[in-house]
């Protein structure tokens, strides 16, 4: 068995010597460079752009502008499988290149150029007119009558209100002896930072266009590709190579169909489009700020009374995603300490800002770092202890959600707890660090999270896999879910295998997935790709072993259920002896003078089941009051991600979703300008993305309680590491110096404010007045 | 790809002079790490540049005659930092220095283009000028030294003039000699940042080290040019070795500098840190040098 075994990645030797080919390394140096011209006011119109100065550059190719875009497609840009039902269907409401202005950065004109210096000097020529309308940046300003208004069609920017209502809230809170507490607490605009920027290039082929991208979701850009440009979807080819990170950002179409498009302006030319990094953080997707308020009315037992939540989610100028992420936050609120009396109200809001989209965890950190911050402030506020008081009102054992039919079937929360307190010497340092004084003070803190698996019964969950076998008893395999980095070929690899009985060098996956020959499915997002490839692997292997056993029964009169095939030969069952191996059977089934067979199976598996994934973290920090800095000393999350597939990626996931998440609670924050609306920080300077310096050792903890629904015992894992590190950071500082900062990232201008508040830390300059 | 319009390669001190006449809107180009950004970013776009980088006499940390330490100024960081004279006689300077970006920049990172970029946070500027630099100037009249607070203007601007080269960066003997200093960066991250505010400091103590002879402080980001707050070294000279000392030490600087107030960072939390900075580098320093805050 391979499953469960740490293997080495089978692309580790390509990545660690440079060999691996990602979508730069692949195209031509021939190719023309294109560039986009952003915006420069956050709401508007565009009256008129000049481009006579920048078609006079030497090197460009053609300036276009929104204007020139004659057939005005309207596309959505989730990378959310299609769906047939016109009411389920993404909002439509993008343009490759548009008129209408809605944020700083939009997308009004592109440059072809032959070289990169050409299109960035034509891009500095091009003058620009604008009609400016007012603009909102606040999420629930924007909500507002009267507040500026993005889009006709949803009035008071709101994209869509949701709501959920358990029990009777107004009468259980008339119950006698309640305690009520209640917080706002608000996450920040992050950026996915993905190492590699996202990249395409385009060319036509006959009269196809050929599109090589860096992208999570290959067949579904296909679609969009045909749908902004108003072609048949099959005139469309996608390729997907090697990937330096996506995070979610990359599971949105980007600018797959401008690229196309200019492609098709310039004779259908290869034209590239790279985009740098400060345009990145702008003009792709960010994460959803999302304010929460919450009110909690707690019993003196410690149980809850009940509860409310509203959420105001941050669109940002279009749909994407839109209120996808913000509804998952809300859904977990009600189960992760279900309580009969609920109110959830949940709001996605258009502002004038960049776009958000899906990002790792996909609303789940937004409310984890709402719902857990709350969780310790009602512990605080009633004397409870963190640890008993979590333990008394989680999810219990056997809760099924009633949608998704999930279930709890084992006591995942109370384990995560017991592995991660062990780990970190929780209850040592918990007793240590209560009434701190002086300057320098530490402290521990708690964060459960709540996550599912996958998107099924939402949307379609289809997975496809096809194996074709070679002459030496290797095989090809292929799925619709893609490697992006982390790690899934290798899991994949190591499941064909045993699926197949081959050692595992004997599997061959093809990582690239080209739209022309890669079997269907709808990419990598929703911590999914294990899960669900499991599916169409286990049985398009088992459909492959068919195949071969039914030929090595013509090649050695056995019957079928007396074959096996077991490290790369077909073996007799009833005693074990070695009939021929793999190799010899699959030179003679494709060379066979009576009976050629080229050996393939090929299969799509509906995915109609989703897992439950849950853990915590535990943090430990220190924190210097006057010099305003919490330092992060000690972490460890503990997942139950059912059955592990390879531990050592599994790892791997971990500690990179752990980092994403201390920089959502410690220092990311993406800025923009009040007055003009302009982002101020988009760049790796003055974005403070942690270094490993801001890192301490972290920490992976893992049960393994095998997912019943599975084909191989796994589920989710590629998200939830990164959806408790900010409140249990957040929840530790409060431990250290009583003093609960709401909102994220807890970095030192957050905290010196906090402190300042608090009477911690004195405002100098009143002091010097004072002398 | 940056763009660049023409790149000349001096291999002398006089070359490059020579270069910079013959093209009189060339630029200075040493490591790069700050002028290819800025191509890059446009600002410098199309520009012709004179790179100095060839010039190895232009490298290293030295001796002169008088006990001065002299500091080429095409020395990197990396290897100001390893260097046995600046670890001997101020240790502060390599600590400082060690905390630019991240060990690629301070490989290819120079002192020479820290100072002569004229930005506020150079993290070896506060030092310097805590520690009474002198800057050497070559040009097409010869050579002259001014003391580094004269070579600052304002925002980005040195007193650099038409054809001329900072050649070495010098810490006179009188200024280092029984001195000892600390410096702390205040960023947001533990590396590849600049400093929200820097704060560099050193002491002289009398002989039974009860008494601060001469304190210096200077900071970086305090104002648009790093600076000296001769408030706070007023405050400190002459006076006690004592906690009393060192708070009003660390108030008085609220005197001397100016913080700007941006999305960076507010004026109000810039002059908290300011003050706390202060008392803690002047602490460390005192430490240092051989003395010991009473209580």
């Amino acid at each position: 068995m391979y499953a469960g075994q740490k293997i080495r990645r089978v692309d580790a030797f390509d990545k660690v010597t440079g060999r691996t080919k990602y979508t730069e390394d692949l195209c031509d140096r021939g190719a023309y460079v294109a560039r986009v011209l952003h915006s420069t006011i956050a709401n508007g119109r565009v009256i008129r752009i000049d481009t006579a100065e920048a078609e006079r550059v030497p090197g460009v190719v053609r300036v276009l502008t929104c204007f020139d875009l004659k057939e005005k497609h309207y596309f959505p840009t989730a990378g959310h499988p299609w769906s047939t039902d016109p009411a389920h269907q993404d909002v439509a409401d993008r343009l490759m290149l548009t008129e209408r202005v809605r944020f700083w950065g939009d997308d009004i004109a592109a440059v072809v150029a032959e070289d990169e210096i050409a299109a960035a000097r034509a891009l500095k020529l091009i003058r620009v007119e604008y009609e400016e309308y007012p603009f909102v940046l606040d999420v629930q300003q924007a909500m507002m009558d009267g507040a500026p208004l993005l889009h006709e069609a949803f009035p008071n920017n709101i994209l869509r209100h949701t709501q959920t209502r358990l029990g009777d809230y107004e009468k259980a809170i008339q119950e006698p002896g309640l305690t009520k507490v209640e917080g706002w607490y608000e996450t920040p605009v992050v950026q996915h930072c993905h190492i590699e920027n996202f990249i395409c290039f385009a060319e036509a082929e006959g009269d196809r266009i050929k599109v090589v991208t860096s992208t999570q979701i290959p067949h579904i850009v296909r679609r969009v590709v045909g749908q902004a440009l108003g072609i048949d979807w099959g005139r469309v080819r996608v390729i997907k190579p090697y990937v330096g990170g996506g995070f979610g950002n990359k599971q949105d179409v980007l600018y797959e169909p401008l690229c196309a498009w200019l492609s098709m302006q310039v004779g259908g030319h290869l034209v590239k489009l790279d985009v740098p990094r400060e345009e990145t953080f702008v003009s792709n997707r960010t994460r959803h700020s999302i304010r929460n308020h919450i009110v909690s009315w707690v019993r003196p037992d410690g149980t809850f009374a009940a509860r409310k939540l509203e959420a105001f989610s941050d669109q940002g100028a279009y749909a994407s995603h839109g209120h996808s992420i913000c509804a998952k936050g809300a859904g977990a609120f009600p189960q992760l300490y279900p309580c009969e009396n609920v109110e959830v109200d949940a709001y996605t809001v258009f502002t004038n800002k960049s776009v958000a989209g899906a990002m790792r965890g996909y609303g789940i950190p937004q409310a984890m770092w709402a719902v857990e911050s709350h969780t310790e402030d009602v512990c605080a506020a009633i004397g409870a202890d963190p640890v008993e008081f979590r333990r008394k009102n989680l999810m219990p054992v056997g809760y099924v959600d009633g949608f998704s039919k999930n279930e709890l079937y084992c006591d995942s929360f109370n384990q995560c707890l017991d592995r991660a307190m062990a780990a970190i010497d929780y209850e040592r340092k918990f007793k240590a660090y209560q009434n701190q004084t002086g300057d320098v003070r530490r402290g521990i803190g708690i964060a459960m999270f709540w996550y599912n698996t996958a998107v099924w019964p939402i949307s379609l969950e289809s997975t496809s896999c096809r194996m074709v076998l070679n002459q030496d008893g290797s095989f090809q395999v292929q799925v619709a879910e893609t490697e992006i980095g982390q790690g899934a070929d290798t899991a994949f690899a190591q499941m064909a295998a045993d699926v197949v009985g081959v050692p595992l060098e004997k599997v061959h996956v093809v990582s690239c997935q080209d739209t022309d020959v890669a079997p269907y499915g709808t990419g990598a997002y929703a911590s999914r790709q294990t899960y669900v490839a499991g599916f169409s692997i286990r049985q398009t292997g088992l459909m492959l072993k068919q195949r071969i056993l039914d030929y090595a029964h013509l090649l050695t009169r056995m019957p079928v259920f007396n074959l096996d095939i077991a490290d790369g030969n077909i073996v007799r069952t009833t005693d074990g002896r070695v009939l021929m191996s793999l190799a010899e059977l699959a030179t003679e089934a494709l060379y066979s003078l009576t009976d050629s067979r080229h050996i393939t199976a090929e299969s799509t598996y509906q995915v109609k089941s989703n897992a439950y994934s849950f853990g915590c973290t535990i943090a430990e920090v220190e924190v210097d009051i006057p010099m305003c800095k919490a330092r992060l000393l000690n972490i460890v999350n503990c997942h139950d991600a059912g059955k592990l597939i390879n531990p050592a990626l599994a790892e791997a996931q971990v500690h990179g979703g752990m980092s994403m998440g201390i920089g959502l609670g410690m220092s990311e924050k993406l800025m923009f300008d009040e007055r003009t609306g302009r982002p101020l920080n988009n760049n790796l300077l003055d974005y403070k993305l942690p270094t490993m310096l801001d890192h301490p050792r972290l920490v992976a903890e893992f049960v393994e309680n095998p997912e019943p629904t599975s084909a191989f015992g796994t589920k989710a894992l590629g998200e939830p590491p990164a959806c408790s590190p900010a409140p249990a950071i957040r929840n530790a500082i409060l431990h250290a110096t009583g003093v609960g900062v709401n909102t994220a990232p807890v970095n030192p201008h957050n905290l010196f404010r906090a402190f300042t508040e608090a009477g911690l830390i004195h405002d100098e300059s009143e002091v010097s007045r004072d002398v | 790809m940056y763009d660049i319009k023409a790149l000349y390669e001096a291999a002398s001190v006089a070359e490059a002079i020579r270069l910079l006449q013959e093209h009189p809107r060339a630029q200075i180009i040493a490591g790069g790490s700050d002028v290819l950004v800025q191509i890059r970013e446009g600002r410098r776009a199309g520009a012709e540049l004179v790179s100095i980088y060839g010039i190895d006499a232009l490298r290293g940390v030295t001796f002169d005659g008088e006990g001065a330490i002299r500091i080429g100024s095409l020395t990197s960081f990396s290897h100001i930092a390893a260097s046995p004279i600046i670890r001997e006689k101020i240790g502060v300077l390599g600590e400082a220095v060690s905390l630019v970006g991240g060990p690629q920049i301070r490989n290819i990172g120079t002192i020479g283009g820290n100072t002569c970029n004229g930005v506020t946070s150079a993290d070896s500027a506060s030092t310097l000028l805590a520690w009474d630099a002198v800057v050497e100037l070559t040009g097409p009249e010869g050579i002259r030294r001014l003391p580094i607070r004269d070579f600052y203007i304002r925002a980005g601007v040195v007193d650099l003039r038409s054809a001329e080269l900072q050649t070495a960066i010098i810490i006179p003997k009188a200024a280092y000699e029984g001195y000892f200093g600390h410096y702390i960066k205040y960023a947001m991250r533990e590396a590849m940042d600049i400093a929200t505010l820097g704060c560099s400091v050193n002491v002289a103590l009398s002989d039974d080290r009860k008494t601060i002879r001469d304190a210096r402080i200077a900071y970086g980001v305090a104002g648009p040019v790093p600076m000296r707050a001769p408030s706070a070294e007023a405050a400190a000279v002459g006076r006690p070795v004592c906690a009393d000392t060192v708070a009003a030490f660390a108030r008085a600087v609220l005197s001397d500098i100016h913080p700007r107030d941006s999305w960076r960072a507010a004026r109000a939390f810039r002059e908290h840190i300011a003050v706390e900075l202060a008392r803690r580098a002047l602490t460390k320093s005192i430490e240092l040098a051989g003395g010991a805050l009473d209580g």
